[in-house]
């Protein structure tokens, strides 16, 4: 159990480390979506190609993306920590109800 | 499965593969509109009877596992979560991880289609993420083949008797990896470049995607390996139940 809770921070500390590394040595990007990278590559293989379709709804600037990008992340996280916790209060009381 | 589950599996299958015998020579997420129409029939067509095996899959563990559910919609929330997320990499642009593996380990690829589908199918209508007409290829790579290679190389990895953690590690990370190795195909397939054709194009993608890829593959096996700790520390009923811990198989 103390042994895995030390994997667990280091595991997360690595995970931390990873993303931060390229912030820090690399200056001169902007981290644009590899998607974008692939519509000019696209653009640049085949310059004939037309997209043929666009979404249906775009989001109208950055701001409104965002809000939804941190609207999915915010309904998958709290799904995932209620299930974590039902799981940390279940075994919480079902170890209390067999001591007493 | 019931028998028209059985049926409507049957049909897409012969549809899937009749299309496949078909194909004319001819992303993150693929964008809208960046498949030729051709390709965005068959891919959704070869992704047909995996959805519906997922479907059946879904419904099997409802009724005969119920216990589990709450760990299917962990798995499904995990998916959802991870995709929300676009991490900057060491190309010096941004991509994001799937999350599908965790699913796929717990239980099994099939009902990853199902789960995959839905977040794709919230990121294409609302965030002009991917796209309608490239839902069919971006499920084949993120919720489909993602997830097979997730579950097998952990099979594989047990039966080796490499370390469960380890084995949880390299599922996640290659499953990861490997849907951006199958949207740089996809992508390469509908856009053969005119001096290096297929292959020329495939070095492309792949440096666009891959590369990008391979440190959030990482970031995404060691996440899903902590959430597992968790899980086998919290779960072992639901885990045993589901055949990952010893137990009764799934």
């Amino acid at each position: 159990m103390k042994k895995n809770g030390l994997i667990i921070v280091v595991l997360l500390l690595l995970c931390a480390v990873i993303v931060c590394v390229p912030l820090l040595t690399i200056k001169d990007s902007e981290f644009g979506g590899a998607d974008g990278q692939a519509e000019e590559a696209i653009t640049a293989i085949d310059p004939d190609y037309e997209p043929w379709a666009s979404s249906i709804l775009e989001p109208p600037g950055g701001e409104t993306e965002s809000l939804l990008f941190a609207l999915q992340a915010a309904i998958g996280a709290g799904v995932v920590c209620f299930g974590l916790g039902y799981l940390v209060a279940r075994r919480k009381y079902r170890s209390a109800g067999q001591t007493e | 499965m019931k028998p028209m589950e059985r049926r409507l599996f049957g049909l897409s299958l012969v549809l899937a593969a009749a299309f496949c015998l078909a194909v004319p020579a001819g992303a993150m997420h693929i964008m809208e509109g960046y498949l030729p129409l051709s390709h965005s029939v068959v891919w959704g067509v070869v992704c047909l009877p995996f959805v519906v095996l997922g479907i059946a899959r879904i419904r099997k563990i409802v009724e005969t596992h119920r216990k589990t559910l709450l760990l299917l919609a962990m798995a499904g929330a995990y998916c959802f979560l991870l995709s929300a997320l676009k991490l900057p990499s060491v190309s010096g642009s941004s991509s994001h991880p799937t999350g599908t593996g965790l699913g796929a380990i717990l239980f099994g690829p099939a009902p990853m289609a199902v789960l995959g589908l839905i977040v794709l199918l919230f990121q294409a209508v609302l965030l002009a993420h991917g796209g309608l007409t490239t839902l069919g290829a971006n499920t084949f790579s993120m919720a489909i083949a993602g997830p097979f290679v997730s579950f097998g190389v952990y099979a594989l990895c047990r039966k080796l008797n490499v370390n469960r953690k380890i084995g949880v590690f390299l599922a996640a990370a290659l499953g990861d990896l490997l849907t951006y190795v199958v949207t740089s195909i996809q992508l390469a397939l509908a856009h053969p470049s005119a001096t290096g054709g297929f292959v020329g194009s495939l070095t492309e993608f792949l440096g666009i995607f891959a590369v990008t890829q391979v440190p959030l593959a990482i970031v995404e096996g060691l996440l899903t390996v902590v959430v597992v700790l968790a899980l086998e520390n919290l779960a072992r009923p639901e885990l045993k139940e589901l055949g990952y811990l010893g137990g009764a198989a799934a």
